[in-house]
């Protein structure tokens, strides 16, 4: 019989844990999309329903009366204004379900209804005021020149793909090593693994590993298509995203260890993983900014990990912030990565 | 060298109890496995087996009693004994997304020392299917792969929970021939069943469990014999009538 000391042809037990879990994702085709195609999916929807303000043209409600007609004439003739056909019974629905910006009446003068807590609707308001008071001979003092500014970089679209990788990120370190490890919990493999020499730490440590190596094609792809699709601009260096996004995919390994290291099944796990990921899909600034919610929640909003990823991740790439820029953040997710660790190997439920 | 002596014996355990709740699941269980022999844990489901051998593997802590694995403690030894002892639980999957090959390399990576790779591969006849994905064996197949992580540090002992069933005739005694190689390179084996036929073409001594504790104990040839005469003239005792005898009650019914 071939007999050898040493590991007879397999490697250090860090590395063969490592490469079983890059295996075990990689031959996980429904692991992939939802990595690398979902995050781009999502941004090319996000940003067709959220396109840069020149662009968007103005939609009228204006009912189909013969009273209309005159008001119809003049604004359907305006470049960015759209006329709906709106019946009187339908205006209020209209409006709420932001088919219209802005309903006219055809009183004299006539009556604008609109809501006034959409920008939408108030610019719409503006629009429309311009046209109508133009075509009944206002003459203006005079004529501005306008310069249309497109800024790359400083477009929702921009604001949203650091979002979007960072979302990514927390995604798929939280789901992938929570459904992964309960379900090698439930199938026993754990407690075949901790009946062998295997260290603990190892296969912990392993999870985390093969983690950090998905995360350099996870953040780079939505990343990429930004740069190529949208021409967002990289204002900082690749070397700082490298370590913003090293340290976010450390903090959420951690946390993942954590609630991954007690639930017996997947209903289990994934309840957990909801109650954990859902203050921060809300509260984080993933699409509109965390500064929206009110000062008193602000402390807690800024001590969560997505925040602190994300606010980091849009420091370099539309900032150009450096490491030293990010400082804080960084700090506070090393810290999310390290306690939850540690916590993890103390209550990790092996049988 | 009375450390020599003591190691003799491969396994004892003396007094164990295990209780969860109100069950017993061991009942002030004792045995001795001698070096180099096949030894049987043989009950019906729910007599203890499992939860003793995985008391004797350390995967579980007894309330009460003393195990004594190779001559070391699990408290004081786990580390050595987790090198030197091969184990096989009842109804462990191994990870189906990945190959034979790298599941044994993974096992293998675990050892400080033990067959090579190619050499385990050889054991369990699975060369053949070395690139082939576990999801994608059959039943017996990877039971015989079970059995070559569990061998994959060139263990001194070979724990066993149920190690055939479900399988198919032709696959059992596949897997019987794996353990007669094993054996016949010196190790030690304790497995548990409930197949008596497999009792009795495999082990040189059986332990008949019930309600947590050790019923009866011998070879299955002198238990068959204590019986006395066969009951029925028309063939011979097994373990069968044994437990029978003992319990009033079918093995597999119980």
């Amino acid at each position: 019989m071939k007999h050898s000391r040493g590991r007879g042809g397999a490697r250090h037990p860090l590395i063969e844990l490592t490469l079983a879990r890059l295996r075990e994702f990689i031959r996980e085709p429904e692991a992939l999309f939802w990595t690398f195609i979902f995050p781009i999916v999502l941004s090319m929807a996000l940003a067709s329903a959220f396109p840069g303000g020149a662009t968007s043209p103005v939609f009228v409600g204006l009912a189909a009366s013969p009273a209309s007609a005159g008001l119809r004439q003049t604004l359907a003739a305006v470049p960015g204004i759209i006329v709906r056909d709106v019946e009187l019974d339908e205006e209020l629905d209209a409006l709420r379900e932001g088919e219209v910006h802005l309903v006219v009446r055809p009183t004299d003068p006539p009556t604008y209804r609109f809501d006034p807590g959409r920008d939408g609707s108030r610019t719409a308001r503006l629009i429309v005021d311009d046209a109508l008071k133009r075509a009944s001979g206002r003459a203006d003092p005079w004529t501005a020149r306008d310069q249309a500014v497109e800024i790359p970089g400083s477009r929702y679209v921009d604001w949203l793909i650091p979002g979007i990788v960072g979302m990514n990120i927390m995604g798929t370190s939280l789901w992938g090593l929570g459904f992964s490890i309960v379900q090698a919990r439930m199938r026993k493999i754990l407690k075949r693994l901790v009946a062998s020499p295997m260290r603990k730490w190892e296969y912990l440590m392993a999870q985390i590993l093969a983690r950090m190596l998905f995360l350099a094609p996870e953040a780079a792809v939505p990343l990429l298509f930004g740069v190529l699709a949208f021409g967002m601009p990289i204002q900082g260096s690749v070397a700082a995203i490298v370590v913003v996004t090293a340290a976010g995919g450390l903090a959420f390994s951690g946390l993942g260890l954590l609630v991954a290291s007690r639930p017996r099944t997947i209903e289990g796990i994934s309840g957990v993983l909801n109650f954990v990921m859902l203050p921060m899909w809300i509260l984080s600034g993933i699409f509109f900014s965390a500064s929206n919610f009110p000062d008193a929640l602000q402390p807690f909003i800024q001590a969560l990990p997505l925040t602190a990823l994300i606010d980091a991740l849009r420091g370099v790439v539309l900032e150009g912030a450096t490491v030293a820029g990010v400082a804080g953040e960084l700090v506070l997710l090393a810290v999310w990565g390290v306690v939850p660790f540690a916590l993890a190997i103390r209550l990790f439920k092996w049988k | 060298m009375t450390e020599r002596i003591a190691t003799d014996l491969a396994v004892s355990c003396e007094g164990l109890h295990k209780q969860y709740g109100d069950v017993v699941a061991v009942d002030r269980l004792s045995l001795t496995v001698r070096r180099g022999e096949c030894f049987g844990l043989l009950g019906p489901n729910g007599a203890g087996k499992t939860t003793t051998i995985e008391i004797l593997e350390g995967l579980l802590a007894p309330d009460a009693g003393d195990v004594s694995v190779l001559g070391l403690g699990w408290r004081t030894h786990e580390r050595e004994l987790r090198q030197r002892l091969g184990i096989q639980l009842q109804e462990t999957q191994l990870n189906e997304k990945l190959t034979v090959d790298e599941t044994l390399r993974l096992f293998r990576a675990f050892y400080h020392d033990g067959p090579t790779v190619e050499a385990l591969l050889d054991m369990v006849e699975l060369g053949a299917k070395r690139g082939s994905w576990v999801g994608k064996l059959s039943g017996g197949q990877r039971q015989r792969l079970s059995v070559a992580c569990a061998l994959a540090g060139g263990p001194d002992l070979l724990f066993l929970d149920e190690p055939t069933t479900g399988l198919d005739p032709q696959s059992r005694r596949q897997l019987w021939e794996v353990l007669r190689r094993f054996r016949a390179a010196g190790g030690t084996v304790l497995l548990t069943t409930h197949y008596m036929d497999e009792a009795e073409v495999l082990c040189d001594r059986v332990a008949i469990v019930d309600s947590g504790t050790v019923i009866a104990l011998g070879t299955p040839r002198d238990l068959i014999a204590s019986l006395g005469a066969p009951r029925v003239v028309t063939h011979h005792g097994t373990l069968e009538d044994v437990f029978m005898a003992l319990t009033g009650r079918h093995l597999r019914e119980a």
